[in-house]
């Protein structure tokens, strides 16, 4: 059995649909890379996992198990202490996503004393150790300064030492590098992948970056429009892409090798046969 | 600050004297004669040319000398330092009515964003504010006062009852020598000019720190906390407030000294024995000295308020409390 299983989940604004049918599974520990285009809805399955859906996007069925419970069947408070406890995210921009007129350390050891009912000292005790983790070199004084005082690199790596504070068993990342400098980045990539590892931990890894997928994901779900082209893994994607778009995709993604080797967009007439399946999928349904 | 002071000092000083209306005239019998009227000018400084006149007074101001006051023959200084505590309790119970109730809509209404709860305090909100604080003065006497006679509607503290304090902070002083009678009578007697002077400040907070909120609430670490499994009240009060205080506390700092202004007409409405009430009585009776020492007592109050508000802007605000 998977830890997260989301079953033909769906989801609209207004009559719009956002999500269509969407089922994604990520094995304990494994590490599982949703990749589209912009718009194809890929942070809406994070929010929908996570419950920061925005007010204006609704569920209309479907099926969201964490560790086997049907999340969307709990009632609100039972809902936010499972996912409090066994997932976490880490946030695409690490300028906006700590409190500016709190201090770093109660921001990653408050919920464990809150939610988790940990002793301050026993928290504090375990936000140092992480901080020390993800490689940072003054963890004391880092735990009593304020977000406006760190980098975004050093803010990032706060933001993943929070997210692996409670042991979560599954890890959200929704483009954790792409606000950073290029510099950073790598560091970034490396650092999660280097905690997923130590802690075991599942990681679904939202990016529209194949180069990245194929350095640090073994599993891959490739979404256009709310829907589910492809699921597969990661060699055996590389090695043979079996969707039309898939292919298109990853002609367009510049090679590490040669980045300045002359890019292929997605043609339109892939993206005029996918539509045309949407459009189709939606007079059927509805 | 002291440059704002001093402009204030000579706006007052010669505007009132250009107002028509002449004090020593108020003074005397009628019939006295033209000497005696030379007399008394000389005695107030009044037969010197303005700009002298000017400078003796500012020179006496620096020195703590704010005059005599000309209706009531008894130093300025002392009038309005007595006057100054009532004036005072009364603008900060108004401030802390005005405060609660503020933030108390601000918060429900956050909580029930886009619902009828919402709607319903944007409307309470937008009547509250369209009327003015004498208004509200009226109705509260009319509603509280002689309709359902609940408060006391007129006056500071019951004139029967024994006063044992040493300073004019009657409020603070009964909270601490204990005398919970006294302090229930002075409670009762200001509360409704307090609330007169609250509602529009109320109604003014309420709509600031609620869009402030709305606004906090869509920040990427209030959704973290989300994540973390807080419920939306803590989120609410604990990650949303703390931020969405700062851009609400300036302009109620602004709004607080439009308050402390209020206090003339309301104290009149009330008969409470206040600066602003003095304030109203020097005018009638053209006390220019006692006019002039209320006026930069008020300036002074402005100006600490703004003063009050830069630091605690500054305390609440990491950014700027590390430079
Ligand atoms: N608050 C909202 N209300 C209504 N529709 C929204 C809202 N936020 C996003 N959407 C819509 O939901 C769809 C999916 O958005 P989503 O943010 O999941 O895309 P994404 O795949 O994460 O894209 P990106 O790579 O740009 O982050 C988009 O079509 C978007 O227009
Ligand atoms: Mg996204």
């Amino acid at each position: 059995m998977s830890f997260l299983e989301i079953t033909s989940l769906s989801a609209r604004v207004g009559p719009v649909p956002i999500l269509r049918d969407v089922s994604l599974n990520v094995a304990a520990g494994e590490v599982r890379a949703l990749v589209g285009e912009s718009g194809a809805g890929k942070s809406m399955i994070g929010k929908a996992i996570l419950g920061t859906l925005p007010g204006a996007i609704h569920i209309t069925g479907g099926e969201i198990r964490l560790d086997g419970q049907d999340l969307l069947a709990l009632r609100p408070a039972e809902r936010r202490r499972v996912i409090g406890q066994t997932a976490a995210l880490i946030p695409q921009d690490p300028l906006t996503a700590l409190n500016p007129v709190r201090r770093i350390g109660p921001q990653i050891t408050r919920r464990l004393v809150d939610i988790l009912g940990w002793s301050k000292r026993d928290a504090e005790a375990r936000a140092l150790e992480l901080l020390a983790e993800v490689h940072i070199p003054d963890p004391k004084r880092v735990m009593q300064s304020y977000p406006h005082e760190l980098s975004g690199g050093m803010r990032q790596r706060v933001l993943i030492a929070s997210a692996f504070a409670a042991e979560p068993k599954l890890i959200i990342a929704d483009e954790p590098t792409t606000a950073l400098d290029v510099t950073v980045q790598k560091q970034i990539l490396r650092l999660i992948k280097e905690m997923q590892q130590r802690h075991n931990t599942a990681l679904l890894f939202v990016t529209h970056d194949l180069g990245v997928v194929a350095k640090i994901c073994q599993k891959l779900t490739v979404l256009f429009g709310g829907m589910v082209l492809e699921e597969a893994s990661v060699e055996a994607f590389f090695a043979a892409p079996q969707h039309a778009y898939s292919r298109a995709l990853l002609a367009a993604t510049p090679k590490y090798t040669d980045p300045d080797q002359s890019l292929t967009p997605v043609p339109q007439s892939i993206l005029d046969d996918l539509q045309a399946q949407l459009d189709f999928a939606e007079r059927t349904t509805t | 600050m002291l440059i704002t002071l001093f402009g204030v000092a000579v706006i007052v000083f010669f505007v009132i004297r250009v107002v028509p209306g002449n004090p020593i005239a108020m003074m005397l019998p009628p019939g006295a004669g033209e000497e005696d009227i030379a007399r008394l000018k000389a005695l107030y400084g009044f037969d010197k040319s303005l700009p002298e006149q000017f400078v003796i007074w500012v020179a006496g101001v620096l020195q703590g000398d704010f005059g005599t006051s000309i209706s009531t023959r008894q130093p300025v200084l002392s009038l309005v330092l007595g006057r100054l505590p009532a004036t005072i309790e009364l603008a900060v119970m108004a401030l802390v009515i005005a405060i609660v109730i503020g933030s108390v809509l601000a918060l429900t209404g956050t909580r029930h964003r886009g619902t009828r709860t919402e709607g319903a305090i944007d409307v309470t909100n937008g009547m509250a504010l369209s009327v003015p604080d004498f208004l509200w003065g009226l109705l509260l006497i009319l509603l509280f006062g002689v309709l359902w006679p609940v408060f006391h509607i007129s006056g500071r503290v019951s004139p029967a009852l024994d006063l044992p304090f040493a300073t004019n902070f009657y409020l603070f002083e009964s909270v601490l020598r204990l005398r919970f009678d006294i302090w229930l009578d002075l409670v009762s007697h200001m509360f409704m000019p307090a609330l007169a002077l609250a509602i529009p400040l109320a109604a003014i907070i309420a709509q600031l720190l609620k869009q402030s909120l709305k606004e906090t609430m869509h920040l990427d670490y209030v959704t973290l906390a989300r994540t973390h499994g807080y419920g939306e009240n803590r989120v609410i009060t604990r990650e949303a407030l703390p931020n969405a205080i700062l851009p609400t506390l300036t302009l109620v700092g602004v709004q607080f000294t439009f308050l402390i202004g209020g206090t003339v007409i309301i104290e009149r409405l009330f008969s409470y024995e206040g600066l602003g009430n003095m304030a109203i009585d020097a005018v009638i009776n053209r006390d220019l000295p006692l006019i002039q020492g209320i006026v930069i007592l008020f300036a002074l109050m402005f100006t600490l308020v703004n003063l009050i508000v830069d630091l605690t802007y500054a305390l609440l605000n990491p950014r700027l409390r590390h430079g």
